[in-house]
């Protein structure tokens, strides 16, 4: 019964990592850029919910209203003012800078909260649990959680292919120069794709603020596990990253399971092995 | 009638003034131990290693193209093998030195098998898994200590040498030997077949694929070569602080970062790069340092625009202007008849 | 003489150290059809890739409707109504057809091509209109990238080499259709390397040669011997 248990929380946690990997996906799909600061701004967005919620006096799910939207601007600036003039043949600037942003995000963090670890609190909805058959609980926010991290790669699913802007990002990643001559300008484009990451990082943030404690330090380690959940699903396939996640929550909390040091390291052997049998992961869509 | 003939030479006026004071430092770098005080020496030693950390991952990504930001993952591992082959085989630390290099090459091929399967920015970040990987392996080998760390044993530590100033010094000679070392290794490998190699796969993969270069087993040796000097540096490393964690021996600041931050604003892609960036890096560090946080938010920003700005760091701004090189890699055309004053 | 639609003036271009064109002056006159040929690297790719704004220059190099158009980016010269159908097709792979065209449209200028009017131009399109634009045969793709161009409603559509690779029964298809696109009170520029088939449609002809203008006139007053040696420099 607790390998049942531990399998479905690990389900549930791979919601959390799909979130995660989308946006890495996502702009990596629209302009092959990867995000190296990526887990330091979903760290920022928990901290951001954080002073949201103790400024406000609002309960974390309702702070999501401001920590999205900024998290949308931030993004759109960045991508703009720094990160279009990275991109190009050489896959080094856009690295270095992201590493460079990460930096910086830790260390501002750090200046500003200080190294204590934080946590939000949701209220009641915290405890409460849905009692299901053969004595398994399943706490209700983290179904919660999984339901909206469902609904999120719903959404950019069909924003990326059913959508105007979904069709100038594609446009835009098969072909920049043609895509301009379609009247899209690229800055623009990207700078889109990038608000639309980190708005997914906002809500992202806001979960990991809830679901655990955080410090400025943990975020290198989200970006870890959002790439692996992004390898593991294939290179361009949403749904894959949210099967990716799964398998990452999944293969974490069997670990645990066996022995509580092994929960990360077990993570990243399901993802090895994910690499060693299928390198391209295990839906690939784009290369 | 004067035949025009040429011939090709690699060093210039500049190769060879760099080169006989590249010697008169080095002699007096050996010396310290007799005219440095004991802090000066921990300070320099420090600057080695890194020395030696920033040429290798210049290697790695500015001639090699592999971009990785997990070589913390074979610092860790060095210092872990030193730990454990004097605690557990009762090898000298001196002996263990070469070994923890032999053995972290050894590592290095599965790994490479693996994470060369992924290209570009996801390369970097699998070498960030695995390095996560190795962290949490040794943290689960409790006869190290587990996750809190171990200390190399006092006795251990006498047996290196017969008082405390000798033990220092002959750390800070290794630390001096380990960074020429790895610079001789470096400039030999680059002007080598393998360099030519090289240099042609960092200016067009696709050109030198073309030519029959074969790219996979070039950067396969550049990473295995690598990774050992990494691992016998990061066992130096660990030798002098006589202490060793998880967290410590794998940290991605320490061992990443900082070096990536030498190399960037040194220039990368040239031999020069690293060592201007390590003394820049290492000045910044004497004066800033007490700022803390703001230190390093500092670096971050001075990374992000020189990335920006000055993309080929200090060294490619002063060649571009003056086409000066110190040491001798590429070759240039010569005129014997103008050489001997025809 | 009418101002013309769209000018160059003294157009220069390089790339790196090396110049590509050199004081290029065309004109475009409202409602004509002009005729672009010369040999590979002549420089006329460059030319277009000037024109559209793939690549930027002085301002005032490029003028279209009196206004100074050389500095804009591409999507910006876009949107003052130059459309163009580019060398190789140059669909979006991640796109149906039908998607294709409705990015060719946009940007919302008003005109009278639509989806429904591209469909009747090209019917096979409207068959094939869910399937992925590069699985199409060679000519099919042209259609779509003719009609992508159209979708935008330009007042100038520049066809760069849109017969290179395609069978000679689609390109005389395509030529074929040509008239009924550009009668729409539409100027077209033609860069071909097949010179009888651009002088069949066009009124006035620039021959390039090495990044200059080597030849100009109307097509019906330019002799086979002047054309060839403005061509091949002979």
């Amino acid at each position: 019964m607790e390998w049942i248990n531990a399998i479905v929380q690990g389900v549930l946690l791979g919601g959390l990592y799909a979130l995660f990997a989308a946006g890495l996906s996502l702009i990596f799909g629209v302009m092959r850029l990867v995000n190296i600061a990526h887990g330091d701004f979903i760290v920022l967005a928990a901290f951001l919910a954080l002073t949201t919620t103790s400024a406000l006096g609002v309960s974390p799910l309702l702070a999501l209203l401001i920590v999205v939207p900024v998290m949308a601007l931030l993004g759109y600036v960045l991508q703009r003012g720094i990160l279009n003039q990275t991109l190009g043949d050489d896959i080094l600037p856009p690295l270095l800078v992201t590493f460079g942003l990460s930096v910086i995000i830790q260390n501002g963090l750090l200046e500003i909260y200080s190294a204590d670890p934080q946590k939000m609190n949701a209220g009641a909805i915290e405890t409460a649990s849905l009692a299901l058959p053969g004595d398994l609980n399943i706490g209700v926010l983290p179904l919660l959680m999984f339901l909206v991290a469902v609904a999120v790669i719903a959404a950019l699913q069909w924003v990326f292919y059913r959508s105007a802007l979904g069709r100038a990002f594609r446009a835009v990643s098969d072909k920049q120069d043609i895509a301009q001559l379609m009247g899209l300008n690229k800055a623009h484009v990207f700078g889109l794709a990038m608000a639309l990451s980190l708005a997914v990082v906002g809500i992202a943030g806001v979960f990991l603020g809830i679901r655990t404690s955080f410090d400025p330090s943990i975020g290198p380690g989200r970006l870890i596990f959002g790439f692996e959940a992004v390898i593991i699903g294939g290179l361009g396939n949403l749904w894959g990253t949210l099967i990716g996640g799964i398998i990452l929550g999944v293969s974490q909390n069997i670990g645990a399971q066996i022995n509580p040091g092994w929960q990360l390291l077990a993570g990243h052997i399901a993802f090895l092995i994910v690499l060693a049998v299928k390198p391209r992961g295990l839906f690939p869509r784009i290369d | 009638m004067t035949t025009a003939t040429y011939s090709i030479s690699r060093s210039s006026p500049a190769t060879r003034i760099a080169a006989l004071a590249g010697f008169l430092v080095l002699a007096a770098l050996v010396a310290a131990p007799w005219w440095a005080g004991r802090a000066d020496m921990r300070l320099l030693s420090e600057i080695f290693l890194y020395l030696s950390l920033a040429c290798l991952w210049n290697l790695l990504a500015g001639y090699a193209g592999l971009v990785s930001v997990g070589q913390q993952a074979f610092v860790g591992f060095g210092g872990y093998m030193l730990f454990a082959l004097a605690i557990f085989a009762g090898l000298s630390p001196l002996a263990a030195i070469p070994i923890a290099g032999l053995l972290g090459a050894l590592v290095a091929v599965p790994v490479a098998f693996l994470i060369f399967r992924l290209r570009g920015a996801y390369f970097a970040i699998g070498t960030w898994v695995i390095a996560e990987v190795f962290r949490l392996s040794f943290a689960q080998v409790s006869s190290l200590g587990g996750g809190s760390g171990t200390s190399l044993p006092v006795a251990i530590v006498r047996s290196m040498a017969s008082s405390r100033s000798m033990r220092e010094a002959t750390t800070y000679w290794l630390a001096l030997g380990m960074a020429v070392l790895v610079l001789a290794v470096i400039y030999l490998l680059l002007r080598s077949r393998n360099g030519l190699a090289l240099t042609a796969i960092r200016d067009s993969e696709v050109a030198s694929n073309s030519f029959g270069i074969d790219i996979w087993r070039h950067k396969f040796i550049v990473y295995v070569v690598t990774a050992g000097l990494t691992a016998s540096t990061g066992a130096l490393i660990f030798l002098q602080k006589l202490r060793i964690s998880p967290d410590a021996a794998f940290s991605v600041n320490d061992w990443t970062a900082f070096v990536i931050f030498i190399v960037v604003i040194g220039g990368i892609g040239t031999l020069e790069g690293p060592i201007i960036g390590v003394i820049v890096f290492f000045l910044l560090r004497e004066t800033l340092a007490d700022l803390g946080t703001t230190y390093l938010l500092l670096l971050g920003l001075v990374a992000i625009v020189v990335m920006l700005k000055a993309p080929r760091g200090i060294w490619g701004f002063v060649k571009d202007r003056t086409g000066l090189e110190l040491f001798p890699l590429s070759r240039r055309v010569v005129d014997e008849n103008q050489k001997n004053g025809k | 003489m009418p101002d013309a639609l769209l000018a160059t003036n003294a157009l220069t271009a390089h790339y790196g150290d090396f110049q590509a064109l050199f004081d290029v002056g065309i004109s475009v006159q409202p409602g004509e059809v002009v005729a672009i040929i010369g040999a590979n690297g002549a420089g006329k790719t460059t030319l277009m890739r000037s024109i559209t704004g793939l690549l930027t220059n002085q301002p005032g190099m490029v003028t279209f409707n009196g206004a100074q158009i050389g500095a804009l980016r591409a999507d910006q010269v876009a949107k003052t109504g130059i459309a163009m159908v580019p060398e190789g097709r140059q669909l979006f792979q991640s796109l149906s057809v039908e998607e294709n065209l409705v990015i060719g449209g946009q940007m919302g200028r008003k005109g009278a091509w639509d989806l429904d009017k591209v469909y009747a131009l090209f019917p096979v399109l409207k068959e094939r209109r869910l399937v992925q634009a590069t699985a199409l045969s060679g000519g099919q793709q042209q259609m779509v990238a003719i009609g992508r161009a159209l979708m935008s409603n330009p007042e100038l559509i520049l066809f760069d080499e849109i017969s290179l690779g395609l069978a000679p029964i689609i390109i005389k298809s395509i030529y074929d259709a040509l008239p009924g696109i550009i009668g729409e009170g539409m100027s077209a520029v033609i860069v071909e390397q097949d010179i009888a088939k651009a002088l069949s449609v066009a009124g006035r002809v620039y021959c390039m040669q090495e990044g200059r203008i080597s030849l100009e006139g109307r097509s019906n007053e330019l002799t086979r011997e002047q054309i060839s040696a403005a061509y091949f420099g002979v």
